[in-house]
């Protein structure tokens, strides 16, 4: 017994001195396994008296505690270390690229055109399409545009020499949603349009998104207000001047303009509203009662009002985009910016 | 249009400011395009006198003038030609500003002192109408400011005019608006009828009454086209953006801005016997006033005299009859014709005249009197002369009859949602000029004024009645929504999803123009007839695309110039195929891969594998997944744009619905492209009939894996050797692989190892191994059978 303390010594020094798990394990075994120097100490009880045997019992439990404890320190310290050093083996450069194909982008237009769709698809429109190569009557006669209207002069159309043209506008898809349902309409209608005309402000081909709504008693303040929310969303902005303007088109009566507080100055004037402080948006107004009895509506019962505006300008306005003809150039360069 | 403020101010002067009245009629729908000054800023230039002129001692060109400001006299040396003792011209003195950032200092010109400059019409901003100095009326004020005594403090106004408002073509028409939108009267100016001093006429005869309902003649003897048009009309004219001509030409060109009336003066003696007003036959010409030989078709009303015609009805008049310098006797014309026999003639003749815009558009119908009246009555002030009486062809049937319209205030409000009373109603229409007849409260009968010719129906009224209340004042509400009733099935895949799927995949939407080089398609799709534009914007953009292919190859085209050198692009929209029965406008999906299958990535250095057909055929089977990927098949197709051996055709049932492979390595030769360009197009409609879930139980047994290595012919589809298994199988083989596929050492010249991996469960029970053995015996037999197939050892 009386060498307890120098065994319990020598075994803390070959705990700290053990460099592995195997080491470590040698000496638990040589102290405290069954045969281990500390447990034969155990065995030697017998040879004392019932008085002195639980207090030399409770001595080396103690002592064999107190080894136990730095066995199982020991090997955390042991373990901890060898975690480390594979940690540290396993370390790699993460500022080095990752790998695989990343997403590319929608096409800016495609962008713009969705946000617009979705401000109209929350207020219950539908999106309607309608053919590109299109017939006279749908283009110009129905939206009551007849032959020598001038405003035919206006829409530098391309033609195929056959009574078929390439549509101008978005506005003949109004005519084939009405005469291929029953009021009353909701929809919306963006796509490609055509005008024979190209310079640094036109493209031959751009895109538009139209609407309309035919209901009973729809009025001009509907219009009003359907379109200001619309371009408040659009823009982002709660506050956005929206004024409207007469104006003229053949298929509606009356006729807005539509403008918005310059959104690139505030509407202080700038190069972008040629000093104006506004931007002209969109075209609106009621629809013409000849062209709901175009589309099979009655017009005592029914008005309506429509909208077309262009996606590419609003797109412009939106991202800041200065020349229209990067839409069309496909420059992988551009098109990757609106990812 | 086009004309300056003071001069609208004439005939209608509200108390507001420039920016005010510019922001009025433009919230009034008469939209401002610009807003410009008369003339550029300048100051210290005044009235002066010219007391005496003498030559330069040491200069030929150049004279001393003694210069009278009214104050003071000054010595200016001056080279102009017209500088002469008593003339009366701008003087800018020492100090002065001038345009151009020049500024007036005492100097010495050989020798002489100079104190200030005589000034031209064009170093004020001014058209120049002679060489030389700027003549000054004999009594103007000495020393007063020439801003002030030219009135060039004064602001030029451009309205864009919508072609509904016509009415506005004229400084009485844009002063009617003023005068309506700020309760002001205007200031007519006294037109009087000028009583002829001879019985002169000249012969009409109006044979096509509905094109010229009403045609005013007038002879007027004895003009002296040699005299100055005044200041102030060579001023409004300029600032209306008109050079002055002569004084015949800038009176018509006056009246026209003034009333919109536009006028014609023939020289009298170079027409022959009479005027007819006339279609023109086909085969006759007109030299025109720019010197244009105009051949004329049978549907183009022309004046004519007993020679032919002498000018293009309301569009312009012709050479030979043109008043000039040795004119003395003048044929005024001024008449009404009809907007249907003028549109479209000018354009024909890629003419656009002032008469032209406006005869198209309609003119007052009632104008002509009081037009030929005010033109005479100017003409005689300016260049002299005598004049005849009046001679007038009309056909009161075919002059435009104002429409008579019902208005109901009910309709008011339901068209437009905002409180019009039935006063404000009234007011706003009388002063616009209509007459009301009222049947009961709010039920009126409106007669449009002669020069609203626009208004035709109800919502005309409405919109004026809109318009002048205020677009602003009208109040503003979002309509209650109600959920579209044909809502998308879910079945149906949105289009959206197919674009993200694809930008999702690395690629970049491109949109690219519907119409491409006839001779690009010719090569790309030669199996169709392109539909041909008439009129195309250039040559190459001259047919419909056929297929999306066409734009894609020039879009990477373009981006291989630039040094691009990894591509993966995709477009959506129609294609236009013409077919027996018609055109049929298909929408297509299509896409371009080009470069390495996969981003430059440092691991690989520089040995980056290409994109092959594989990467592509992969991308359109993750676009079906969108689908209904069981109803698509691939099978070798053949594609004039595609390499004959990496083309396959993409079924859905028995249909083709799309085509993918390797850019056909002639046509990238054609094109100058590199041959490693992969390319897809499907139909966009079989794509998007999708499916819905249907939920299977999901097995708990064991699956069996087996694979087999089987060695069969190198012409042997993998497909069709896939289906085979599944065909002799039943619902135990739960999945097909191909793990490896294998030419070269071991195996025999014409033959390929291909491995598959079987995989068998069975939904309720364990699969015995018999059971398995069985299944894949059945299997091996088959494709013995069926494809030469051996197992390989």
């Amino acid at each position: 017994m009386e060498n307890l303390e120098s065994l319990v010594s020598a075994a803390l020094v070959e705990v700290a001195g053990a460099g592995d798990a195997r080491a470590l394990d040698d000496v638990r075994v040589r102290y405290l396994g069954k045969k281990g120097e500390i447990s034969a100490l155990l065995k030697s009880l017998g040879g004392l008296s019932a008085d002195e045997r639980p207090q030399a019992g409770a001595l080396i439990n103690e002592a064999k505690q107190r080894v136990q404890t730095a066995l199982e320190a020991r090997r955390d310290a042991l373990q901890e270390a060898a975690l480390g050093e594979k940690l540290a083996a396993e370390s790699l450069d993460v500022t080095l690229p990752g790998r695989g194909e990343h997403p590319g982008a929608l096409h800016p237009v495609t962008r713009m055109r969705r946000r617009m769709e979705d401000f109209f698809l929350r207020l219950g429109f539908d999106i309607a399409e309608g053919p590109e190569v299109e017939d006279d009557f749908h283009n110009f006669e129905a939206l009551n545009i007849p032959a020598h209207h001038p405003a035919r002069a206006m829409h530098d159309t391309f033609y195929f020499g056959d009574g078929r043209l390439l549509r101008t506008h978005t506005s003949p898809v109004q005519i084939r949603v009405m005469e291929n349902g029953k009021p009353p309409f909701r929809i919306i209608a963006p796509g490609r349009v055509y005008r024979c005309d190209s310079d640094i402000t036109h493209t031959p081909m751009f895109h538009q998104l139209e609407g309309l709504l035919v209901d009973e008693n729809i009025t001009f303040a509907d219009l009003k207000g359907t379109v200001a929310e619309f371009l408040k969303y659009v823009f982002e902005v709660d506050d956005l001047p929206v004024r409207f303007r007469p104006s003229y088109f053949p298929f509606t009566e009356p006729s807005a303009e539509v403008d918005v507080g310059c959104v690139s100055c505030g509407g202080q004037g700038c190069r972008v509203c040629s000093q104006s402080g506004w931007l002209e948006i969109m075209g609106c107004g009621m629809v013409h009662p000849k062209v709901l009895e175009h589309g099979g509506v009655d017009s005592t019962r029914y008005s309506g009002f429509a909208f077309g505006m262009g996606v590419e300008r609003l797109t412009m306005l939106r991202y800041g985009v200065n020349d229209l003809r990067l839409f069309f150039e496909n420059d992988a360069r551009f098109l990757a910016q609106f990812a | 249009m086009r004309f300056n403020e003071a001069w609208l101010r004439q005939w209608a002067n509200p108390e507001i400011d420039t920016d005010t009245l510019v922001r009025q009629i433009t919230m009034a729908g008469l939209e401002v395009d610009a807003v410009e000054p008369a003339v550029p800023p300048f100051s210290g230039v005044v009235v002066a006198r010219i007391n005496s002129c003498r030559p330069h001692p040491d200069a030929d060109k150049l004279r001393l003038c003694e210069v009278d400001d009214g104050s003071q006299v000054y010595p200016v040396v001056c080279g102009a030609p017209n500088a002469r003792e008593g003339l009366v011209v701008p003087l800018a003195k020492v100090g002065a500003q001038l345009p151009g950032d020049l500024k007036i200092k005492k100097a010495k010109l050989r020798g002489e002192p100079s104190e200030g400059m005589l000034c031209g019409a064009s170093e004020l901003g001014l058209e120049d109408v002679i060489d030389g100095l700027l003549e000054l009326p004999e009594d103007a004020p000495l020393g007063a400011d020439i801003r002030e005594y030219l009135q060039l403090n004064d602001t030029i106004i451009e309205v864009d005019l919508t072609p509904n408002r016509a009415d506005c073509l004229s400084v009485r028409g844009v002063a009617r608006e003023v005068g309506v939108l700020n309760r002001v009267a205007l200031n007519e100016p006294e037109i009087a009828p000028v009583a002829a001093v001879i019985d002169d006429t000249f012969p009409i005869t109006v044979e096509d009454t509905a094109g010229c309902p009403r045609y005013l003649g007038r002879v007027i003897r004895d003009v002296d086209v040699t005299a100055a048009t005044p200041m102030w009309m060579v001023e409004r004219l300029r600032r209306a953006g008109l050079r002055s001509i002569d004084p015949i030409v800038d009176v018509t060109n006056y009246v026209l801005l003034e009333l919109g009336q536009p006028l014609h003066a023939f020289d009298l003696e170079r027409l022959a016997g009479a005027v007819i007003v006339r279609q023109a036959n086909s085969g006759e010409t007109l030299l025109s006033l720019d010197d244009q030989t105009l051949a004329l078709g049978d549907d183009t009303l022309v004046i004519a005299d007993h020679n032919g015609p002498v000018a293009l009805a309301g569009i312009m008049g012709g050479r030979p009859s043109a008043v000039g310098a040795q004119t003395r006797h003048l044929f005024l014309e001024c008449a009404f014709f009809s907007p249907l026999a003028v549109v479209g003639r000018a354009r024909a003749h890629g003419l656009h005249t002032d008469a032209s815009h406006r005869f198209e558009r309609g003119v007052d119908p009632a104008l002509q009197w009081q037009a030929m009246e005010r033109a005479t009555a100017l003409i005689l002030e300016i260049a002299g002369g005598r004049p005849g009486p009046v001679t007038e062809q009309l056909d009161p049937a075919s002059l435009p009859q104002p429409a008579v319209i019902e208005l109901s205030a009910q309709r008011v409000t339901q068209l437009l949602g905002a409180p019009l009373d039935n006063d404000t109603i009234e007011d706003i229409l009388g002063r616009l000029g209509m007459t009301l007849k009222t049947h009961a409260p709010g039920q009126w009968s409106v007669t449009a004024p002669s020069w609203r010719f626009d208004m035709a129906i109800q919502e005309d009224l409405i919109e004026e009645l809109a318009r002048v209340y205020g677009y602003d004042r009208i109040p503003s509400r979002v309509p209650a929504g109600s959920p579209a009733d044909n809502a998308q099935p879910e079945a149906t895949v949105p289009l959206r999803r197919v674009g993200d799927a694809l930008r999702d995949l690395g690629y970049l939407e491109a949109i690219t123009y519907s119409f491409v080089a006839p001779e690009l398609l010719a090569k790309v799709d030669p199996l169709h007839q392109p539909l041909a534009l008439l009129n195309p914007i250039s040559a190459d953009l001259g047919v419909m695309r056929t297929t999306l292919m066409a734009g894609l190859l020039n879009a990477a085209e373009r981006n291989l110039n630039r040094q691009s050198d990894r591509l993966r692009l995709f477009e959506t929209g129609l294609r236009f195929v013409p077919e027996r029965d018609g055109l049929r406008q298909e929408p297509m999906v299509a896409g371009l891969l080009y470069g390495s299958a996969l981003p430059a990535h440092w691991e690989q250095g520089r040995q980056r594998r290409g994109t092959d057909f594989y990467d592509l055929k992969g991308n359109v089977e993750a676009l079906l997944t969108l689908s209904d990927p069981a109803a698509f098949s691939f099978h070798p197709g053949s594609h004039p744009a595609l390499h004959p051996g990496q083309c396959a055709e993409l079924r859905r049932g028995e249909q083709v619905v799309g085509h993918l492979g390797r850019l056909h390595p002639r046509l990238a030769a054609q094109l100058d492209l590199p041959a490693e360009i992969f390319l897809f197009e499907l139909a966009l409609a079989p794509l998007r009939e999708g499916r819905l879930p249907r939920f299977e139980t999901v097995s708990d047994q064991p699956r069996v894996r087996r694979d087999l290595a089987f060695v069969v012919d190198t012409d042997v589809a993998v497909g069709d050797l896939i289906a085979a298994v599944h065909g002799v199988c039943d619902e135990r083989l739960r999945q097909v692989e191909v793990f490896d596929l294998y030419q070269g050492e071991h195996i025999e010249a014409g033959r390929k190892s291909l491995g598959l991996t079987l995989t068998f469960q069975d939904p309720s029970r364990t699969l015995r191994d018999a059971q398995v053995n069985d299944l894949v015996d059945t299997v091996v037999s088959q494709l013995k059978q069926q494809f030469n197939a051996t197992l390989r050892d």
